[in-house]
């Protein structure tokens, strides 16, 4: 671990202002995962701008009946959110089947999005990788491939994102703000992480200094009906090897009106299943429209050494976790 | 669980007395003893698997405010004997294995230490390497070990007459021991003399080989380990990191040294259990009777080093039959040097075994209980002996009562529950009765009443303060509240290692003979003051039996069918086990012993990547031991067994039985469930999906 400085930023403004133009510096909110990295050498700021009194740590409603989440929000408060719990179950699901009680209660929303691959290689500097050395070469094309992508992956970076609560969020089109040294701005939580390509050291299309502020849920009728399934080595702290975030409304005649469907796990940003939703649309919800519609998504999946279970794999948590909520009887 | 013998105190159920110490952090461990103004050592560390260091520039870090010293092969650390390589740090400029000690900054800070770490520059030159274990390897060797192949008569002739055969391949992955406390030393070098605080399983064998390598008398070395946190084989032995905390207290005499291993580290530098290739084969008569029973490992081992683990011991003394063969192969890697970890032969053996078993039964339509208890042997197979206690079956039949064995169904894959395929399995457990002998205790009558009882063992969190407390109070016939005990120092009457689960039952003897010696000396009515220094006497009926304990473990899982995730929602140990010094502590062993199987299982996995020769899961996230959330309802119990011949307490060591066969009853379990056999551990949701694709399923 390297020298450091540390700064207690006062407000938002000051904060932005602490980090522009100084392509060293960090914020830090929960740690996490940015403590973690110093400690391994894979992260080496050279200033800290603490911004965990700062964010906002409030969950509002919104006009309308969505959620506006500060950034500073907790995971195990928001996971615990009676408004969550019960508007957007699938968050709630979700967080809470990620990382631990204890750091849970620590990791912050805007800083659960940021977290970065748990790729062993990346994890280790002495090892090459693309994402944390450009030009380095990728160490697990040649190596252990479990944990990996299997879609939208590149010849650079074969890295999964880690976040459950960010898979769930994507399936009901969250907006991200942030603020920055270009002021504030919205993105679509979608356009927030990015495939590898041939810059895998970019996680996210955030610029140097700019700084999550919320994550606004919109209203979203169909979220009150949906799960998040995580598909992992143990039965608690483990990342997904899989997971599926899914919500479905149904017709009285069992026609599916609408669907949304994301995946962990899977690449290099949480992965939004469109082509398996527009394939469900309009479909009769059987499973055998649920297997098509897996199908449909997963055909583009490109399994590497040892990742090729994660295609079968996948495709049965969905047609499980969509049988689940059109069951009859099953909630709402 | 009465005992026929009326007792006092050994066999109650007394909480543990370091219990408050340890729940409100009052429990000193290695890093915590409060030393005045300590400096702190941060370990450099080879970053290929072999080859040699051929630069090293330490000006920038020397140059650093705070940094004391930057240690490395140029020049070498004194060293009296360089004869154990793993030892050997610091004394050339080879690299053995990538994780390897090359260097070590000492610094007033561990945030100066780590920063100067970084700054130290090492040039390495790679050489070819190899980390894969495979039984076709051009370097396996039979190594120089006793032992090491067995036959007992003609097992090929056996196999050939055979009605009904098992040939089957198991392999088991490198594992970790993952202590929660890391290998931790606190060094002190004043006076020509060593202080050391450690977190080993041995204050006496680590004086002992810090004597070796560095040609010092006993009296210039004191350890000090009251409270360790787990070690399960990991701290029986000294490793790099210790030689390397002596050798930077030299460096800066009079300063304490701090060394605490972080997990990284100790997934190279603290040993680990080696991974196993094992085929085992079975010939049986229609009626189910053996007629053959061959066991063949191969395993890994430093290059650099031979270890080995007698895997296949117990196959020659679990069940009777004519012919019994055995054979140990060892494949040399570039690798870190494997060591000991919870019964470091039993637990990979009996996987196999136990799993053949259930694979004979199955092929055989016999049940795997009467299929064990019809080829109960009435003797040790191997020497001859007959047993000083054996009830192998007995824990099978009231094991089998208490899990509801009679009710299952034996054809696999016939329960379904939803999405989860349901299965139960069984599979037989045994360990040796180890007796080290040569311990000494030293009893004191206090003024205070109380007897004071000083033996140089070791608590590694199993509650051997309560249980020698229970023991010596046993001895001496007083309430445990008399006894005063004194562990966990040389300056205490020396003792050995407790590996083997042989800690109890060798100073628990340890303390009987002392005792004796004391009221022999100084009566029922002691003065204050009034001290006996004594062993225990010999026990001839050490080369009259064969000495083992046994025991059964049930197991329920439920497959999920979409994913492969396998969930344990109950297991049962049944254990002979002969006398119980603490049965809170005892239940606690067991199940403890019976979870590290369960987490063996599924679990556990030290992956390494052949192209960088690196372990790619270093840390708790990525090696992972079985969570809270993946133990169901979990129990162990014993049947009443009396052992007249172990040992004055008619005990049997119990740390280790508990592991041994858990991992074979959730994998038979699994077959049951699913109707796929998996031979490879861990069983994980990826190898159950592949497997059932391939079935069609």
């Amino acid at each position: 671990m390297k020298p450091f400085a540390y700064e207690r930023a006062a407000e938002i403004g000051g904060a932005i202002a602490a980090l522009a133009g100084r392509p060293a510096a960090a914020y830090l909110a929960g740690g996490t995962n940015l403590v973690d990295h110093m400690k391994l050498g894979i992260a080496s700021p050279q200033l800290l701008v603490d911004v965990s009194r700062v964010l906002d740590a409030r969950i509002e409603e919104l006009p309308g009946g969505g959620l506006r989440i500060g950034a500073g929000v907790r995971n195990a408060d928001l996971a615990a959110d009676m408004r969550v719990r019960e508007r957007y179950p699938a968050l709630a699901r979700a967080l809470l089947s990620g990382a631990s009680g204890q750091l849970r209660n620590l990791a912050t929303t805007g800083g659960n999005l940021l977290q970065r691959t748990r790729c062993p290689y990346f994890q280790d500097p002495t090892t090459p990788c693309n994402k944390r050395e450009p030009g380095a070469g990728c160490s697990a094309l040649d190596g252990h491939t479990r944990q990996h992508a299997i879609l939208g992956a590149s010849q650079h970076c074969v890295a999964t994102h880690p976040s459950d609560m960010a898979v769930a969020m994507l399936a009901f089109d969250a907006v991200v703000r942030v603020d920055g040294p270009g002021g504030p701005r919205e993105i679509a939580i979608a356009d927030l992480h990015r495939l590898p390509g041939d810059a895998p050291q970019r996680d996210t299309t955030l610029e140097h200094g700019e700084l999550i502020t919320h994550v606004e849920l919109p209203s979203l009728q169909i979220a009150a009906r949906s799960t998040y399934r995580k598909v992992r080595d143990r039965a608690s702290y483990a990342f997904a090897l899989v997971s599926v975030a899914a919500a479905v409304e149904l017709a009285g005649d069992d026609t599916i009106v609408d669907v949304r469907i994301a995946f962990g796990g899977l690449a290099h940003k949480p992965w939004r299943a469109t082509l398996a939703e527009d394939e469900l649309r309009g479909r009769r919800a059987t499973k055998a429209a649920f297997r098509t519609a897996a199908h449909a998504e997963l055909a583009a999946a490109q399994p590497l050494g040892e990742n090729a279970f994660k295609i079968p794999m996948a495709s049965n948590a969905l047609v499980a976790t969509l049988r689940e909520l059109t069951m009859p009887g099953a909630a709402r | 669980m009465s005992n026929a013998i009326a007792t006092r105190t050994l066999g109650a159920d007394v909480g543990r007395r370091d219990g408050p110490r340890k729940v409100t952090g009052a429990a000193t461990y290695a890093y915590e003893h409060p030393l005045t103004d300590p400096a702190y050592v941060v370990p450099l560390l080879s970053t290929v698997a072999r080859g040699r260091v051929v630069g090293i520039d330490a000006a920038e870090a020397r140059r650093l405010p705070g940094v004391l010293a930057v240690l490395t092969h140029e020049p070498a650390p004194e060293l009296a004997d360089t004869s154990n390589p793993e030892l050997a740090i610091l004394q050339s400029p080879a690299i053995h294995f990538r994780g390897q000690i090359v260097g070590a900054v000492i610094a007033e800070s561990l945030e100066i230490g780590a920063h100067a770490a970084a700054l130290v520059r090492i040039e390495e030159q790679a050489s070819d390497h190899d980390v894969v274990l495979r039984v076709d390897h051009p370097d396996v060797f039979k190594p120089d070990d006793d032992g090491t192949d067995t036959a007992h008569g003609d097992a090929e002739a056996g196999l050939r007459a055979a009605a009904t055969t098992v040939d089957a391949t198991y392999t088991t992955p490198q594992q970790h021991q993952g202590a929660m406390e890391p290998h931790t030393s606190v060094a002190l070098w004043r006076d020509d003399a060593l202080r050391l605080y450690e977190s080993t399983q041995s204050v006496h064998g680590v004086r002992e080989t810090i004597m070796e390598v560095f040609g010092l008398r006993a009296e210039q070395v004191e350890v000090t380990a009251p409270f360790v946190g787990g070690g399960f084989g990991s701290k029986g032995e000294v490793h790099a990191n210790t030689v390397l905390a002596v050798i930077a207290a030299r460096a800066v005499p009079g300063r304490a040294v701090k060394l605490a291993l972080t997990r990284h580290h100790v997934f190279t530098l603290g040993s680990h259990r080696t991974p196993t290739i094992q085929r085992v084969r079975l010939g049986a008569d229609a009626s189910g009777g053996l007629l053959a029973i061959t066991h063949d490992v191969w395993a890994h081992t430093s290059r650099m080093k031979a270890y080995i683990d007698q895997v296949a011991a117990a196959t020659r003394m679990m069940y009777a039959a004519p012919s019994i063969a055995t054979t140990h192969r060892l494949v040399p890697l570039d690798v870190p040097f494997p060591s000991w970890m919870r019964a470091p032969s039993e637990t990979p053996g009996m996987y196999a075994l136990e799993c053949a078993i259930d694979e004979l039964a199955i092929a055989l339509r016999i049940d795997p209980i009467e299929l064990r208890i019809r080829n109960d042997p009435p003797a040790d197979p191997d020497s001859g002996k007959p047993w000083s206690s054996r009830n192998l079956v007995a824990c099978l039949r009231q094991g089998a009562e208490r899990f509801g064995w009679a009710r299952r169904d034996p054809a696999p894959r016939r329960r379904r529950d939803g999405r989860w395929l349901a299965g139960t399995g069984v599979a037989g457990s045994t360990y040796p009765v180890f007796h080290t002998p040569g311990s000494q205790a030293q009893i004191e009558f206090r003024d205070d009443g109380r007897y004071e009882v000083s033996i140089g063992a070791i608590d590694v969190g199993t509650g051997t303060w309560t249980s020698l407390s229970q023991i010596a109070a046993e001895a001496l016939g007083v309430p445990h509240e008399r006894v005063a005990l004194q562990i966990g120092d040389t300056a205490l009457p020396y003792s050995h290692v407790p590996g083997g689960s042989a800690g109890i039952t060798s100073w628990g003897a340890t303390l009987f003979g002392a005792a004796r010696a004391f009221r022999d000396r100084h009566g029922d009515d002691p003065a204050p003051g009034d001290t006996v220094t004594a062993g225990a006497p010999d026990n001839p009926a050490e080369d009259a039996y064969a000495m083992h304990a046994f025991g059964t473990h049930f197991a329920e899982v439920r497959v999920d069918a979409d994913t492969g995730e396998v969930r344990v929602p109950r297991m049962l140990g049944m254990f002979a086990i002969g006398r119980v010094v603490n049965p809170r502590t005892a239940r606690s062993q067991l199940i403890g012993g019976m979870t590290f199987g369960l987490s063996m299982a599924l679990h556990e996995e030290v992956v390494m990547d052949a192209a960088l020769g690196a372990i790619v899961t270093p840390d708790l996230a990525g090696y992972h031991i079985a969570t809270n959330a993946d133990v169901g309802d979990i129990d162990a119990a014993w049947i009443d067994e009396i052992d007249p011949h172990v040992n004055p307490m008619g005990t049997k060591g119990i740390g280790e039985l508990g592991i041994v066969g858990a991992a074979a009853a959730i994998a038979n379990a699994v077959f049951h469930a699913t109707g796929t056999r998996m031979r490879d551990l861990p069983i994980t949701p990826d190898k159950l999906l592949r497997a059932h694709m391939a079935l069609g399923a």
